[in-house]
């Protein structure tokens, strides 16, 4: 094992965390974006505003995230009509590939877990909000939604976590993210070995990190529901 | 709709080779879940500790990265190898070796996890019960706890399987001619990525839901004589 080289490619493999974080974070916030209406949608009483987003939501979730960065990325160009349109300087960019390919992919998965998550609030509770007046838009606001983060928060951690991992596939589309730095600089020091060993310890740190995180925030969301103690 | 060019036999040959290493992935990831829940509620510490490392580490690492390392890191490690035993010149592993290794490790970590909650979920009464009559430990796992472990994990290791089908794209990157490398060399020849790409989709979509209908029959068939909990 070279430690020396693994001293030397950390402030770059550091500089691809930084852009790692970077796509997951505005990822996220787009398809949490995408999410809401959609898991909105799913729980309607109108079948068909509930078959709507689903799918959109079945496409993403039954095919690999590979094929969807490439859909996007190489796929747009070959319709001559997107390649002269307003959207072309956004689709010929890896950067904003992936994000988009990232954001519709972690949409889909959100909107499920959102929609299980609005679905598991005790049905009496959201009758007692009608019951005393609240309009639906109020008691979404107030009752359901409030708690449909809680519920939903331990499988929305699982997400981020498999966006984190999933990111690292920013690399096949050029973007040097880490584990497209890691690759880079096995192609100039033949370190395969220690190169992605390190990358995949900073990820692995990242998980866990986030892991320890969601923990913190799920027992705070839940103080309200422990028995008291002394 | 899809104008094919005469590489639909190819696409064919591709998925084909994506079931392949799906199954060699899934066989190795079973015994590698299996070995890896009973070091997990096993009375060895060491073998307790070795497990949780195993889980922790590769379900925190990308699966890409996985795969990476096992293609290219082996082959230095197996070159040497084969050095000391007077082999010259450079050993690899086949992409289709490296994929299975590094698939079958990835789903083995997920399935430890579900293998541990099956087996917690076996009455602790049958297991004395057998003891009381004489079987040993390996007797008592393999006809009492093995049986209805299958059973119990069986919804887990279907969604385990439906991710790593998903994964297998992957392998397309350390050049397994499965299906998205197939859709790769023949978009190189017909200038269109959108058409194949999205081909290469709906065929994973097709699998997908062929492997859900799969796993509700499965279920199906190994709760059978079962009463269905209501709620």
């Amino acid at each position: 094992m070279n430690f020396q080289a693994i001293l030397d490619s950390l402030p770059k493999l550091l500089s691809g965390t930084v852009l790692t974080l970077e796509l997951v974070g505005v990822s996220l916030l787009i398809g949490l974006l995408l999410a809401l209406p959609m898991a909105l949608m799913r729980v309607s009483r109108r079948p068909l505003v509930r078959m709507l987003p689903y799918g959109y939501i079945f496409f993403f979730r039954g095919t690999p995230l590979l094929v969807q960065i490439f859909m996007i990325y190489y796929g747009a160009s070959q319709f001559e009509w997107i390649r002269e349109s307003a959207l072309w300087p956004i689709l010929r960019e890896p950067y904003w590939c992936a994000i988009i390919a990232f954001a519709l992919n972690t949409g889909a998965y959100t909107a499920e877990i959102l929609r299980g998550a609005i679905q598991a609030v005790p049905r009496g509770e959201i009758e007692a909000a009608r019951a005393i007046g609240m309009s639906l838009p109020l008691a979404y606001r107030r009752i359901i939604l409030p708690q449909a983060v809680r519920i939903g928060l331990p499988a929305y951690g699982n997400e981020i976590i498999l966006m984190i991992k999933g990111s690292a596939l920013a690399s096949t589309i050029t973007l040097l993210d880490l584990t497209g730095m890691a690759r880079t600089l096995i192609a100039r020091n033949y370190l395969p070995v220690e190169m992605f060993l390190t990358a995949g310890l900073i990820y692995l740190a990242m998980t866990l990190v986030l892991t320890q995180l969601f923990g913190a925030l799920e027992r705070r969301l839940g103080r309200h529901l422990r028995p008291h103690t002394g | 709709m899809f104008e094919l060019q005469g590489f639909g036999d190819q696409i064919l040959l591709g998925a084909l080779m994506t079931l392949q290493l799906a199954a060699g992935a899934v066989a190795v990831g079973l015994v590698l879940g299996l070995l890896g829940a009973s070091a997990k509620l096993s009375r060895s510490r060491l073998a307790r500790a070795a497990a949780g490392l195993y889980t922790t580490v590769v379900r925190g690492v990308p699966e890409l990265i996985i795969v990476l390392l096992i293609y290219f890191g082996t082959a230095g490690m197996l070159t040497a190898l084969a050095g000391t035993f007077g082999h010259q010149g450079y050993v690899e592993l086949s992409p289709y070796a490296a994929g299975v290794t590094a698939l079958g490790i990835t789903f083995g970590s997920y399935a430890t996890e579900v293998f541990r909650g099956a087996m917690l979920a076996i009455p602790r009464g049958q297991i004395e019960a057998a003891q009381a009559f004489g079987m040993g430990r390996w007797l008592t796992f393999h006809r009492i706890v093995l049986p209805q472990v299958w059973r119990i994990a069986l919804p887990g290791l279907g969604n385990l399987f439906l991710v790593l089908l998903k994964d297998t794209a992957l392998v397309s990157l350390i050049g397994l001619e499965e299906l998205m490398r197939k859709s790769s060399i023949a978009i190189g020849f017909t200038k269109e990525p959108f058409t194949f790409y999205l081909l290469a989709a709906i065929i994973y979509l097709g699998m997908t839901v062929v492997t859900m209908a799969g796993i509700h029959f499965a279920e199906r068939w190994a709760n059978r004589g079962l009463e269905r909990s209501r709620t």
